[in-house]
């Protein structure tokens, strides 16, 4: 009982210490297990996918620094997948700090494709304000609300920008957030535009774009690095694609601390009921 | 008196916007762009009276030297060293401005995001408690939601479908009540947006001028 | 439920609203044609409806060689004959277009479209579409079930408040959160110790932050009163601007004047985890027996919150942010969720105008609870005529 009481009057810090823990070990040591791939995920994928000559992916970087190691991963694998299917790629941020971000993805994903060349299969377009205004600018004309790409040439120079106007070239926008960024898309994109529009999300921020989900305002949706995981597997199977998963490799390390949380959590109320009885 | 000039500006402002909301001519696009100006004109002014006042907090520090003012010099020798370096250098690809941000500004703000991890466990343990029943519900669905969304509780209970009982509490039970707390929030919005045109609730003004 | 939550967004977007840009750019037709694809066909065009203007919509039949394209282009002249020029592509078997290239209003335009392969082979031309013109709208048809909605909406609140000033009592159930207000300051008063009020990360124009700004003036009213110090660290500085004037405002409504100090309300920095790390920073250091969380908050709700947990705090948090509402539940004391939010500053203040307020967006949540029900019930049934009516 002593131990018990102990036990739930611990300091904070050594679950601090065992979370550390449980975080460094499986990526010392991947276990490399299976992801189970769910329909948001499918969804997102097979419209990539399909995706027919003539129209692009568009993938705006909303986010910042901060929600990196959890949006990273699935930004990585998308591109991947993209320049793989030869689809081409707008690139984008509504974020000052998102461009930067794109930039240094498109350097990753490069290295694989160093064929790949700006202005023919992809388009890093600079950082404009106005948020939602950017969206329905482009909506209205791409070419109006970007004149230039990032490096400042013009986009009417650009042949993989000659045919794309607006949203109706656009097979499918993504935008990468840890906020509410997501919703916007949806209210402008998708509901003023009908464009098809999905979400990268943190996984804090997964629950809120359920709802949106099932009206198919999102048409998928990827979640944290569970979903960035998903999608590394589907490109893996199917592109038979060898990169480095690491959004799998970081799953090892949520698989950790998830099973220690639920340990903890159980022995708390274990305790809690011995205590409970033990003053009546 | 004092208050009557903004009020009545709101509730013309108001009023005008609901209005431009149903026309989609081009003369209300043109309005609502020269909204959307003037709202990025007036917050430059704003940034500046922010550092202003980022300023004078931490210049009283100094000069009254209370506790901690040496951290204030920290905050003046790296705003001026950093600007600096971007005026002389400029902030292109490879340059050092850029090499701070991409080595300082981004470890930070990914540490202090990550720090979330370990106030989710230690949150977790002290509060996940089955002290009522709606408590306990509380606590079976996290821990079901909590497994299935890993792939050891997936590959443990993948005959079970734990993963798609996971995405049914989430496309349903969840989604249930996170409408219902939206359109409370969506009515609350629009209510407290017509009080404030109205001039019924005035608390953003200060409260006076009843 | 799914109309209701569309419609949700709908009254969000009020204040934002934007149109379309001019446009130009053609290129001639000069590229030699092939009969061995089979045209599209059924070129329709027509005015984009809803629209500001200068732009037609284009549909077509897919052609029957569909699978054997890349895609499609489109042609635009302004004689049924001649003179037609490229205006855009669109991709394998999609088969609408937004025509907005160089469009002049009251115009008439015909189109063609033909298929083209991967290798630049194209079908013949569709035949052309019958004439159209573009002219500006003004009234958006597709928001007829909102300017019904919202004189309905305003009714209510303005019949709850009259019933409200008349004397009619009204109720209101009790939330903890903002009867513990009082509590909390009462603490800080008695342990000498200041109050840190953090309203939310987001930006004026957030209703979320108006509202906070509402809870401000309630609880500054009481820190003066007390004479108990109010920390109010900001992230925004327009919102530094209203908060100081709030604080002011209270100060003087208390006969304290000299209360109100600049350097207590001030802006930290606009960076969200820097702001989150600055806040935890006052917390460790100026340790204020009261915390108080309302307004907007996103992923640092957690870590302001296990900060003041561990600082042993009273915490109160109060936010329409669904996410964050679990983090707050878990570390704070006392949770204000969603509408409560809204419903403070009448709470608090017991201003029957305010109180009727709430009451009438009670009356409009029954209106939109009645109309699910019956959309699920004729739903249900087979009959979509009550969905059809916020489509």
């Amino acid at each position: 009982m002593n131990l018990l009481n102990k036990f739930m009057n611990m300091d904070r810090r050594w679950i601090y210490l065992i979370t550390a823990i449980c975080v460094i070990i499986p990526f010392l040591i991947p276990i490399g297990l299976p992801t189970y791939t769910t329909p948001p995920a499918r969804n997102i994928y097979e419209k990539i996918d399909n995706t027919s000559d003539g129209q692009v992916v568009l993938l705006s970087f909303d986010y910042d620094a901060a929600v990196l190691p959890e949006l990273y991963p699935m930004t990585i694998t998308i591109l991947n997948h993209c320049f793989n299917r030869n689809i081409k790629v707008i690139l984008m941020s509504l974020y000052m700090q998102g461009i930067g971000i794109a930039q240094v993805a498109l350097e990753d994903v490069k290295r694989e494709f160093p064929e790949k060349k700006e202005g023919i299969d992809y388009t890093l377009l600079p950082y404009v304000p106005g948020g939602a205004l950017v969206i329905l600018g482009i909506g209205e004309d791409i070419h109006k609300t970007f004149p230039t790409d990032y490096y400042g040439t013009l986009i009417d120079s650009l042949p993989m920008m000659r045919e794309i106007r607006n949203f109706d070239q656009i097979s499918l926008a993504i935008s990468f957030s840890g906020g509410g960024v997501s919703r916007t898309w949806v209210t402008y994109a998708n509901q003023r535009y009908g464009a098809n529009v999905a979400a990268g999300v943190t996984a804090v921020m997964a629950a809120e774009n359920y709802p949106y989900l099932q009206t198919k305002q999102l048409i998928g949706m990827l979640g944290g690095l569970k979903g960035a995981a998903e999608y590394e597997n589907l490109v893996e199977k199917n592109l038979k694609l060898k990169t480095r998963k690491a959004a799998c490799i970081g799953m090892d390390a949520q698989s950790a601390v998830h099973i220690m949380m639920i340990v903890f959590i159980v022995l708390a109320n274990i305790a809690y009921f011995a205590g409970r009885r033990r003053k009546k | 008196m004092r208050r009557a000039g903004p009020l009545k500006l709101c509730l013309i402002g108001g009023i005008v916007m609901i209005i431009q909301f149903f026309i989609p001519h081009r003369f209300s696009k043109n309005f609502f762009d020269e909204v959307v100006h003037w709202l990025i004109v007036c917050g430059v002014p704003a940034l500046v009276i922010g550092y202003y006042s980022i300023f004078h907090v931490h210049w009283t520090k100094i000069r009254r030297k209370r506790e901690g003012w040496g951290y204030s010099i920290i905050i003046f020798v790296a705003v001026i060293v950093v600007a600096l370096i971007g005026f002389i250098w400029g902030v292109g690809e490879n340059s050092v401005f850029m090499k701070i941000y991409q080595y300082m500004t981004m470890t930070m703000q990914a540490t202090m995001f990550s720090l979330l991890g370990f106030y989710m466990a230690s949150a977790a343990f002290r509060s996940f408690k089955a002290r009522t029943p709606e408590a306990t519900l509380l606590l079976i669905v996290a821990l079901v939601v909590m497994f299935g969304r890993v792939p050891i509780g997936e590959s443990v209970f993948i005959k079970l479908k734990l993963p798609n009982l996971v995405e049914w509490i989430l496309m349903y039970p969840n989604m249930a009540a996170q409408r219902g707390i939206g359109l409370g929030v969506g009515l609350g919005i629009m209510a407290t947006s017509l009080k404030i045109m109205l001039g019924i609730e005035r608390g953003w003004l200060g409260g006076a001028g009843k | 439920m799914y109309i209701k939550f569309k419609e949700v967004q709908h009254i969000k977007i009020i204040y934002l609203f934007f149109f379309a840009f001019p446009l130009f750019a053609q290129e001639s037709d000069t590229l030699p044609l092939t009969q061995k694809f089979a045209p599209p066909l059924d070129v329709r065009a027509f005015d984009t409806p809803n629209d500001a203007g200068k732009s037609i919509t284009v549909q077509w039949n897919l052609s029957p060689d569909n699978s054997l394209f890349s895609g499609y282009e489109i042609y635009r002249s302004e004689a049924q004959d001649t003179g037609y020029q490229y205006v855009g592509y669109m991709g394998r078997g999609i088969s609408t277009i937004r025509d907005n290239r160089g469009v002049k209003d009251n115009t008439p335009y015909y189109y063609k479209v033909r298929g083209r392969t991967s290798t630049y082979e194209y079908s013949e031309f569709s035949p052309p579409s019958s004439s159209t013109s573009s002219s500006p709208q003004w009234y958006h048809k597709g928001k007829t079930n909102v300017l019904i909605g919202l004189p309905l909406f305003i009714f209510l609140i303005f019949w709850a408040v009259f019933q409200a000033k008349m004397g009619k009592p009204l109720f209101i159930r009790k939330i903890d959160g903002l009867d513990s207000l009082e509590e909390a300051v009462g603490r800080a008063t008695e342990m000498g110790k200041p109050v840190l009020y953090v309203p939310g990360t987001s930006f004026i124009s957030d209703i979320a932050t108006i509202a906070s700004m509402n809870i401000l003036s309630q609880v500054a009213k009481k820190t003066a009163e007390y004479n108990t110090p109010i920390i109010v660290p900001n992230r925004d500085p327009i919102v530094m601007s209203v908060a100081q004037e709030v604080v002011r405002e209270a100060a003087i409504e208390k006969g304290r004047p000299d209360y109100y100090n600049p350097d207590r309300v001030f802006f930290l920095t606009s960076s969200q985890f820097a702001y989150a790390a600055g806040v935890c920073g006052i917390m460790t250091r100026e340790k204020p027996a009261t915390n108080l969380f309302i307004g907007m908050f996103w992923a640092e709700s957690l870590l302001l919150a296990e900060t003041g947990n561990i600082t042993g705090a009273i915490q109160i948090a109060g936010t329409d942010a669904v996410t964050q509402l679990p983090f707050f539940v878990t570390a704070c004391d006392y949770t204000i969720m969603g509408e409560e939010l809204y419903a403070a500053s009448a709470y608090l203040s017991k201003n029957p105008s305010l109180v009727g307020g709430i009451k009438g967006q009670d009356y409009n949540k029954l209106v939109i609870f009645i109309f699910l029900a019956l959309g699920t019930i004729f739903g249900l049934l087979g009959n979509n005529f009550i969905i059809n009516l916020f489509k």
